[in-house]
């Protein structure tokens, strides 16, 4: 991890990059601020890649990569699909950016430890499992039970576009990530109605979710323009909140890489990955495999079709679990 | 002093609820608490604060505030505001306490915000002692003590008992009410009191010094080049304004559905792009402003207009849930090392 | 006096102008019959609607929305109904698996030469959503009143 700091420090004296896009330290172990470095000095007072650089940086580019001079940018397996997503989508100037990919084993962050039952953390030791200094003691947790949600499921440890590698590159991991879609459609649509009420009923309309999404790069969101007719601000009603996410899951779809970041950073918890992965499954179904930022040629499958494409009436009859 | 067993914390709320709405921080399904109206059944939280603050109780994030019809030339106005009910709010910690003396010298002075006072008259605040404070907290650094929180009755916490003091007339007279409650000692929690105490001590940011914020130090910081920095990788987003205890900007909507119109208070953020947006335009036109604006709001502007009193409370709901881990904590001290 | 008349569901047609509105209109210059609480909303292709659309429908009161295009392969703009297919079909998807009946969406593609199968499709499509009664999961209740 070491190496990563070392990769940005070289990349500024040599002269390569102006910038260098990371992690901030903060004010505990686990609060690390996505930051851009302009010297050497900044880097070595406060770069920091740890167990906790959960944040994708490939966002920032948007804005960044249009700025003077060259920038370094330090991309995670799963950051890498939102990075060529990015690209594919022409929001990014590539030429302006040497981006460093580095490789992963699942991150955490302090909400991730607090849901494992960790309260008053002052610090950590990372090791086979964490071990947790907290204002009541020191407490073991397995790394498993603190990773984050999309650490959990993570299906690829390769890192799709590069201009340099720290450590190995990696390939497609199996995963299960289409399990808890799969449970939710076996479930009656009454209960679907009433878990989504449940989760969505917490929403506060903080729009972290789409702020934060990497697919979410228009310049003005439809939601945030009072001339829209559908800003929505003044939740008062549960259809304000369904409107909310089914439109953005289905702005972002088949461009979403599910990079997870809007569960992340739910203030309350909603498993807003839920609604991006089952369009992504049922794509999978309907028109086959497709992983968005995965490639620069595919097709995007909403910007493509096929004659023999099933009909919309498919939904009647294949029922809440398809096939 | 009252106290009750632990065992029996349901029938002290089933006796509080018997004549008012009561709410209680309870877990949702994901572990974290809400406060959420009791009913039989409701488990109080063992989590050290809710997600969204008490604030919640008088100045909810949707309120309507009228509604209008119109028919022809007429336009009838249609009376929308609760019925003035008393209900009580149960395990208020103290910063939350604090905040509603905030929140009370922005919304009850002249012109007062009717729709808040009311719900303020009518309520009933039973604070709640930390037992076991968070690393994010630090209400000492405002002058707040986690041991002894205000309210019409504070209650205490111990492995076995729940302790009960009511503070004011309000408090007391729900006290009167509530015979399950059998008298307690006051030294019986001194013990309890101390560990909070000691705890606090240990609490990391619990003696932040302020020292560069305050009255008159709008000249000073607002043109300082560390909200640039500090700035930079805000995603706008309105987490932070809309957990805080004491954030209280709010916006009007309306919704026209063809026949009726009605008229919203809703919260607002001063992170969002179209916050205090006029005809002329956006007058914080990058995040940067925006961002200021919020931090010198609370540690300047606020203080400003208040005898000094600081718009922040130390609950550390901010440190937890912003997305890219940029708090009040790291303005703070960041703003004073640059006047060092 | 209180007149106790039968609930009918209000639907809106999404008709694209170059062939289902026009079966619309061929369906009544034959004079054939569909339920007046059919409300049609012409659009230029099939592919301009926007998911957007129809939860607005959804919303402001209807109980079931139906989009009619030109059947693919005949779209006036050669393709433009074949990216709404894959579009509704998912969006369709999204809203049952958010436990919103399945059946008060639906797409049919009816040409300009097809008033009989428009008013047939309507017919059926009231006739379905009459049964599921009222849009109680995606209302919004300030427009009810």
């Amino acid at each position: 991890m070491q190496r990563v700091k070392e990769k940005a420090i070289e990349l500024l004296r040599s002269g390569e990059v102006s910038r260098v896009l990371g992690w901030k330290t903060g004010e505990f172990f686990y609060d690390l601020t996505p930051a851009v470095f302009e010297s050497v000095e900044e880097v070595e007072k406060g770069f920091v890649f740890s167990l906790f650089s959960g944040a994708n940086l490939s966002k920032y580019l948007i804005a960044e990569s249009k700025k003077e001079g060259k920038i370094a940018v330090f991309l995670k397996p799963c950051d890498s699909f939102s990075f060529v997503q990015l690209q594919k989508e022409h929001r990014i100037k590539r030429e302006n950016i040497y981006a460093v990919g580095i490789q992963c084993d699942g991150m955490c962050d302090g909400e991730s430890l607090r849901s494992a039952g960790c309260e008053g953390m002052t610090g950590v030791e990372d090791g086979e499992s964490l071990t947790v200094h907290t204002l009541y003691g020191d407490q073991v947790i397995e790394k498993k039970e603190a990773l984050l949600g999309k650490c959990q499921t993570c299906k690829s440890k390769r890192i799709v576009d590069f201009d340099e590698l720290i450590g190995q590159q990696g390939e497609d991991v199996p995963s299960d990530r289409f399990a808890e879609v799969a449970k939710l459609e076996a479930m009656t649509p009454e209960e679907r109605f009433a878990f989504w009420r449940t989760e969505l009923s917490r929403c506060i309309r903080c729009n972290a979710c789409r702020n934060v999404c990497p697919a979410c790069s228009c310049e003005k969101c439809v939601f945030d323009n009072p001339v829209s007719g559908v800003q929505n601000k003044a939740v008062a009603d549960s259809f304000e909140e369904n409107m909310f996410h089914i439109i953005r899951a289905f702005h972002v779809t088949a461009r979403c890489t599910d990079c997870g970041e809007c569960s992340r950073v739910c203030p309350q918890n909603i498993p807003l990955h839920l609604l991006n992965r089952k369009f992504i499954k049922d794509i999978n179904e309907l028109y086959g495999d497709y992983q968005a930022g995965a490639d620069f040629d595919s097709r995007p499958p909403l910007m493509d079709f096929r004659m023999d494409d099933p009909e919309p009436s498919v939904i009647y009859t294949r029922g809440g679990a398809a096939k | 002093m009252k106290k009750i067993a632990i065992s029996e914390l349901n029938s002290l709320f089933a006796a509080i609820a018997a004549d008012r709405k009561l709410y209680i921080p309870t877990d949702d399904s994901t572990g974290q608490s809400q406060f959420t109206i009791w009913e039989e059944g409701s488990i109080l939280s063992r989590n050290v604060n809710t997600v969204r603050s008490a604030k919640d109780s008088f100045f909810p994030q949707v309120e309507n505030l009228m509604g209008f019809k119109v028919t022809g030339k007429q336009i009838e106005l249609i009376e929308t505001r609760d019925p003035a009910e008393s209900f009580a709010v149960f395990g208020v910690r103290a910063c939350d306490v604090r905040s509603f003396d905030i929140l009370d010298r922005v919304f009850l002075t002249e012109p007062v915000d009717t729709y808040y006072a009311q719900r303020r008259e009518n309520v009933c605040i039973i604070s709640l002692a930390c037992g076991k404070p968070s690393e994010t907290c630090f209400c000492t650094a405002f002058g707040i003590d986690p041991a002894e929180p205000k309210g019409d009755v504070t209650c205490w916490m111990t492995g076995e008992a729940l302790y009960w003091q009511p503070n004011t007339e309000k408090g007391e007279a729900l006290t009167a009410q509530l015979s399950v409650l059998v008298d307690a000692d006051v030294a019986d929690i001194e013990q309890e009191k101390a560990a909070i105490r000691a705890t606090a001590e240990k609490l990391p940011f619990g003696k932040l010094d302020l020292s560069a914020f305050g009255q008159g130090k709008t000249k000073e910081l607002f043109n300082r080049p560390e909200w640039k920095a500090l700035s930079q990788s805000c995603l706008g987003c309105g987490t932070c304004t809309f957990i805080c205890p004491t954030c209280q900007c709010y916006d009007i909507q309306e919704f026209n559905n063809g026949k009726t119109v009605k008229r919203f208070r809703c919260w607002d953020s001063c992170m969002y792009s179209d916050f205090t947006k006029m005809s002329a335009g956006q007058p914080r036109p990058t995040q940067t402003e925006r961002f200021r604006q919020r931090f010198m709001h609370k540690l300047v502007y606020y203080p400003d207009n208040n005898e000094g009193i600081f718009a922040c409370v130390g609950c550390g709901r901010c440190l937890r849930k912003c997305p890219i881990h940029m708090n009040i904590v790291k303005v703070i001290k960041t703003m004073g090392e640059g006047t060092k | 006096m209180q007149v106790n008349k039968e609930w009918t569901p209000t639907i809106v047609a999404f008709c694209c102008n170059w062939c289902s509105y026009a079966g619309a209109d061929l369906s009544g210059t034959n004079r054939l019959q569909y339920p007046a609480n059919v409300k049609i909303i012409r659009i230029p292709c099939s592919c301009r609607l926007n998911p957007m659309f129809i939860l607005r429908a959804f919303q402001r009161g209807a109980d079931g929305v139906i989009l009619c295009g030109c059947h693919p392969g005949d779209c006036h703009y050669t393709t433009g109904n074949y990216y709404a297919r894959r579009r509704m079909t998912l969006l369709f998807s999204m809203l049952e698996y958010l436990g919103i009946e399945r059946e008060r969406t639906r797409v049919e593609w009816v040409s300009a030469a097809e008033g009989a199968k428009f008013a047939a499709t309507m017919n059926d499509f009231v006739k379905t959503v009459t049964a599921l009664g009222e849009n109680k999961r995606l209302e919004d209740l300030r427009c009810k009143e």
